[in-house]
């Protein structure tokens, strides 16, 4: 079971007390009644689903029912950070031609491509 | 060769909930009267004042004043609790801050874990550290407890409240009874 650190609780609980809540920083449009369809849908229901870092709303709901945001590795499944609510994204992109600014321990688990070669 | 029989002991069906072993028991609490209490921090300290004892602001803390309990539930949220079944709402209505209070006295059943193994009886089915360091006495944290959501309180060292809904309390009931009998 995971543990996940609840920035409101000041601890991590087990994944148990959590639901996830999509994506975090999806900013609603200002003028959201005088954009197009298409614009509209790419706001509301297009996401990015990225194999990597995602930036995500989750939710303590069996706890102290806050909304939080936290930074998952989509691969390995490790929470990287949490924080609260409201707080800006924080810049976890690595500097051009450092290595990736995850801790050694939190590098994507091997993969069937890496290890297999893709399926033909 | 051992003896089937001796491997397969049966007991009862109704063992369990018959069971009072000294290493766990456990035992409906009485009826007390109950607040869902939501409130800003500027309103805390009349609140505080209102009920008599000191909304915790700290996580997982919990304040008592004689029969009176209030418990953080969030940086928001508390559920208080009055064994004396005092007018909790009547106590608030002139605390002049704005707050929301909802009287939950009925919503919730209260079952106290005593004995020696009490946390192990809650583990049994909640993943909450239930270690004296992690939780010590006057800790309290809403959770899981197998697949109803409740609330702990650790009252002592070997005793806890645990607050549940009223519809779910016979599970939860049926739970710490099966762990208990095993304690």
């Amino acid at each position: 079971m995971l543990l996940i650190h609840c920035p409101y609780c000041g601890e991590a609980r087990a994944e148990l007390e959590f639901r996830a809540a999509g994506d975090a920083h999806i900013d609603r449009p200002a003028n959201i009644a005088a954009i197009s369809d298409e614009e509209f849908a790419e706001y509301f229901f297009l996401r990015d689903n990225p194999k990597g870092l995602i930036y995500e709303r989750w939710r303590h709901i069996h706890g102290c029912g806050r909304f939080f945001n936290a930074v998952r590795d989509t691969v390995s499944d490790k929470f990287v950070m949490t924080y609260k609510a409201g707080q800006p994204k924080p810049d976890l992109s690595p500097a051009p031609g450092a290595a990736p600014a995850l801790p050694a321990d939190s590098r994507p688990v091997e993969t069937y491509e890496a290890t297999e070669g893709r399926a033909e | 060769m051992a003896d089937p029989i001796a491997i397969a002991a049966r007991r009862p069906v109704l063992a369990p909930h018959a069971s009072g072993a000294a290493r766990a028991a456990l035992s409906a609490a009485g009826p007390a009267a109950r607040l869902s209490l939501r409130a800003k921090p500027d309103a805390v300290g009349a609140l505080s004042a209102a009920l008599g004892l000191d909304l915790p602001t700290a996580p997982k803390h919990a304040a008592r004043n004689g029969a009176r309990h209030a418990l953080w539930l969030g940086p928001d949220e508390w559920l208080v609790i009055d064994e004396d079944e005092a007018d909790l709402m009547a106590a608030l209505s002139s605390a002049g801050a704005l707050h929301s209070a909802v009287d939950v006295s009925h919503r919730n059943a209260g079952i106290l874990v005593t004995g020696a193994e009490a946390a192990t009886v809650i583990n049994s089915g909640c993943p909450l550290d239930l270690s004296l360091t992690a939780f010590p006495v006057g800790a309290c944290a809403r959770t899981v407890l197998s697949k109803s959501e409740v609330v702990v309180y650790r009252t002592a060292e070997d005793a806890f409240r645990v607050e549940c809904w009223r519809s779910f309390a016979p599970y939860v009931l049926a739970v710490l009874a099966e762990a208990a009998a095993e304690a």
